[in-house]
């Protein structure tokens, strides 16, 4: 009778190993952080691009109902391609605040940047160590956070934004 | 052409197989002693065809020949010859090929040279190793074909990565795979002997040669793979608890306790069952770790590409494999009696199957743990050497203790053996470690036990060594070599790891850089054009201040066209007494490089030790009397 | 025995415990324990990205600043995940990682204590 017990035991544990095993093979093991949303961003200071005197903080961001952060770079080729959704937001929702945080690069390269393809963003911030970037969670270029008055993150996006996402955002801040 | 040449070749093994099942099946009826003539010709066929078939793949390699798929994805023209060839087992299709003949010669060869053996117990040995290969066999024509056809014939091939062109990875996986697939056929013998009755001492002595050979081939196959991490990955390290690496160690866990246990079983005549249950594990682990690795769900430096038809198709094999494993295990049980005195070799074995059997699943554990808790949380976490090394290593203190003195006692029963020679050595061992913290450096609690342990180890074999000049027959010999160079390795990396010199910094040209005793001036950058790579070669001049002696270092920057790719060559000085280690690479946007220096004593005596367990393992393969 | 026994167990969690990596690079033992999400299995300190050169600044500034390794850890987990970390936290999730191993020793010890008290109780009768 013992026998037949630990049997069973030892059977129920192999068909369990090798169903997961068979569920492991359909998740992605690319890790994102697209579902690290609810924190708060706090404890920041964001320099202009343009102006090393003007800077903003958390309490310039709470008086927005919604905040699109917009890590970008000149030398980054996605960025462009998601540029025309940004400028998109800036002209056609007035609820939305967009802030640019330059990325590692030069501020030469970067204002030339918006000259060409347009400035989406209400601010444009310089992060030339790309050390600002940790703080809010990023790790690629373009990468974006869409936030709240509270400062809490409710969107992130990895990657440029396409036109998927681009409605989803519409969505959220409606 | 050569493709229908291959799948030829391979659609004939196909049918020998299946006819050497049929045939040995029929021969399992007949009353007669000895196993039919044409058993042994079919085998033979099968052992040529299968050799053959992996002569045409190598051909397709030598003379780049892209007609065939597998050849255009991962060769060159302008590959090095030798590289060519190793390209061969270096693809995945490739080195499936290379499992199935190491199962089909293994099968061949336990069939010839165990004619002392049981007639039934040899024909249930062939007809399952035979299964198994019908399994590997399917999967090949099925999914993994090395030998697929492409048309129009391509111009040049995709070539080969370039970290894989070096001659310790050209033979770092045959050497693996004779030792993963090597346990394949006590695997088969296993399950032929419980379906026979064939066991006890004659069983362990008919498997006995085949476990030390996989045992030795794993063995130097890993060390050979940590060897090459080191020389060419660039990061001055040999073990990272990868997951490619904890699927060769798994095996090499159980091929240890089963050649422990073995002795045991062919001695005292008892451990059946659980010589039985190591058996069966341990080709069960060779090909979890093949699905772990190869099937995409772990993420790795070194996975293979990987699709997902492929982990079903290992998954389903393994599955069977197990479940059949399993069934016939329990069906034919049978409880037995353990005579075990607590004084005894016996008990110490065991114990070193304890130890083995923690180790082992601690790095399943580490290994499946996020796979787990991904299917059945949706979380992500990682879990990486930290964890390895933190519930591991100090079980190795007391793990190395037993080494030593558990060969002193006997079989049966032994008189208390600690005696004062034995606390002399653990003194002299105490002092030693003393006299290395007091004049090198401080370290923990856990270092100093480790240090002891592996000191008291060293020279409790350096002891037993001396004891065997007046031995003729030189008992023992094997077993003393690898405790030996298991000892020397701990000790080594225990220094290695304690007095490690690591910085991690920008430079810019013509910067200088000090880190405790050692100037490094970064004099200058050169470009390098070669056959098919540019190179950016760093000169950096490392003085040393203590005794003003200076050595030129230059780490590269590789930059391939085929397939287009970054390498970081490291600079690597070898001396008797330790290694200079440097890497460098760009910053992006940057005039800054970022420059990793290392400099690790007795770096070359770990690999020495490390071999010293392996060489141990071949001399006893090359012994002709039973000696332990 | 039982002495023996309770020696070992001690030994055992005072190491355990008591491991730490006495290496003089803090810095570099932080690196090593990071890990880096954009290469495939690297360790911030062994990768060439550029994710990995900016996480290097923000852990030295953390050090200046005089952050403990933990509080480095545990921001850059609130930020990236538990997956940036090497060495699993102890907490409700990963309680059975870190506790198996030893279950498995425990009952691996049991297994040699019977098989040996029963040859001892067989001689004795």
């Amino acid at each position: 009778m013992n026998i037949s017990i630990s049997k069973i035991i030892i059977f129920s544990f192999v068909i369990f190993f090798l169903f997961v095993f068979w569920r492991g093979l359909k998740i992605d093991n690319n890790y994102n952080t697209l579902n690290l949303i609810g924190n708060r961003i706090s404890n920041f200071q964001l320099t202009e691009l343009d102006n090393d005197h003007q800077y903003i903080s958390e309490k310039d961001l709470k008086k927005n109902e919604h905040t699109l952060i917009n890590f970008f770079a000149s030398w980054c080729a996605p960025c462009r391609s998601e540029h025309k959704y940004l400028l998109n937001l800036s002209n056609e929702n007035k609820e939305i605040k967009i802030i640019g945080i330059n990325f590692k690069d030069k501020k030469n390269n970067a204002l030339n940047f918006l000259k060409e393809l347009g400035n989406p963003y209400n601010f444009v911030g310089s992060d030339s160590d790309g050390k600002m970037s940790v703080l809010f969670g990023i790790y690629g270029i373009p990468e974006s956070i869409l936030i709240d008055s509270d400062l809490t993150v409710i969107k992130k996006i990895v990657g440029p934004i396409n036109q998927f996402q681009y409605d989803q955002i519409l969505e959220l801040v409606k | 052409m050569l493709s229908n040449i291959g799948i030829g070749l391979v659609t004939l093994i196909l049918i020998l197989s299946f006819l050497i099942i049929y045939t040995a099946s029929l021969d399992l009826k007949t009353s007669r002693q000895s196993i039919e003539k044409s058993i042994y010709k079919l085998s033979l066929f099968q052992t040529t065809f299968t050799v053959l078939s992996f002569f045409t793949l190598i051909i397709g390699f030598m003379n780049s020949d892209f007609s065939l798929i597998n050849v255009y994805e991962n060769s060159h023209t302008t590959k090095p010859f030798f590289y060519k060839i190793a390209g061969t087992w270096g693809n995945h299709e490739g080195s499936l090929l290379l499992w199935i003949n190491i199962l089909v010669i293994f099968s061949y060869l336990f069939l010839v040279f165990n004619y002392n053996h049981e007639k039934k117990f040899r024909l249930y040995t062939l007809i399952f190793q035979n299964i198994l290969i019908l399994g590997f066999l399917f999967f090949l024509l099925l999914n993994s074909n090395p030998f697929n056809s492409i048309y129009p014939i391509p111009l040049e091939g995709l070539g080969l990565n370039p970290i894989l062109q070096d001659p310790a990875l050209a033979i770092h996986p045959p050497l693996l795979y004779v030792g993963f697939v090597g346990c394949s056929i006590y695997f088969s013998a296993a399950m032929a002997s419980l379906v026979s009755g064939y066991d006890g001492k004659l069983f362990a002595q008919s498997i006995k040669t085949w476990v030390k050979i996989s045992w030795c081939f794993q063995t130097l196959g890993i060390i050979v793979g940590s060897i090459w991490a080191y020389y060419e990955l660039g990061w001055g390290g040999f073990w990272f608890w990868d997951p490619v690496e904890n699927a060769s160690l798994l095996p090499w866990f159980a091929i240890t306790a089963l050649m422990h246990s073995l002795v045991v079983l062919e001695k005292r005549n008892t451990l059946y069952s659980w010589v039985i249950i190591l058996c069966l594990s341990t080709f069960i682990l060779s090909v979890t770790g093949t699905f772990l690795v190869r099937s995409g769900i772990l993420n790795s430096v070194h996975t293979f590409a990987s699709d997902p038809a492929r982990g079903i198709y290992i998954l389903v094999f393994l599955s069977l494999m197990i479940f059949s494993a399993l069934s016939i295990f329990f069906l034919k049980y049978k409880k037995e009696n353990y005579n075990f005195n607590l004084k005894s070799r016996e008990t110490f074995i065991l114990a070193n199957n304890w130890f083995m059997a923690f180790f082992l699943i601690t790095v399943l554990i580490g290994m499946l743990y996020p796979i787990f808790l991904d299917v059945l949380t949706n979380k992500k976490i990682s879990v990486g050497p930290p964890f390895f090394n933190i519930v591991i290593i100090p079980l190795v203190v007391p793990f190395m203790f037993l080494m030593a003195i558990g060969p002193k006692f006997g079989w049966i029963k032994s008189q208390n053996k600690i005696n004062y020679k034995i606390l002399f050595l653990i003194l002299g061992a105490i002092v030693i470690n003393l006299f290395i913290f007091y004049f090198f450096g401080n370290y923990s609690l856990l270092s100093n036990a480790i240090f002891i342990a592996a000191i008291f180890l060293i020279l409790h074999s350096f002891l037993d060594a001396r004891k065997l000049i007046n031995d003729k027959n030189k008992t023992g010999l094997p077993r003393i070599i690898s405790h030996l160079g298991f000892g020397l390795l701990v000790f080594f990396i225990g220094i290695n790891h304690q007095f490690s010199l690591e910085e991690d910094f920008n430079l810019k040209v013509g910067e200088i850089k000090q880190i405790n005793s050692y100037k490094i001036n970064f004099e200058n950058i050169r470009i390098k054009e070669s056959k098919n790579y540019k190179a950016i070669i760093g000169n950096f001049k490392l003085t040393n201040l203590k005794n003003n002696l200076v050595q030129y270092l230059n780490p590269e920057i590789r930059i391939y066209s085929n397939p287009e790719t970054l390498t970081y060559e490291a600079a690597i000085k070898t001396k008797i007494t330790s290694d200079f280690y440097l890497t460098m690479s760009n910053v992006s946007r940057s005039d800054y490089y970022n420059i990793k220096f290392q400099n690790k004593p007795f770096m070359i005596w770990i690999w020495i030790s490390a071999l010293m367990i392996a060489l141990g393992g071949f001399i006893r393969l090359t012994l002709k009397k039973n000696e332990y | 025995m039982k002495k023996n026994f309770f020696l070992f167990i001690c030994f055992i969690l005072i190491t355990t415990f008591s491991y730490s990596n006495e290496n003089q690079n803090k810095l570099l033992e932080v690196y090593k324990n990071l890990r880096c999400l954009v290469c495939q299995g690297q360790s911030i300190a062994d990768s060439n990205s550029d994710f990995a050169a900016t996480i290097k600044l923000v852990v030295q500034d953390q050090f200046k600043e005089g952050k403990k390794e933990d509080e480095i850890y545990e921001f850059l987990i609130s930020k990236y995940g538990e997956w940036i970390v090497y060495q699993p936290t102890f907490n409700k999730n990963n309680f059975l990682l870190w506790a198996l191993p030893y279950v498995v020793l425990i009952f691996g010890g049991f297994i040699i204590f019977l098989v040996v008290r029963k040859t001892k109780h067989n001689k004795v009768n």
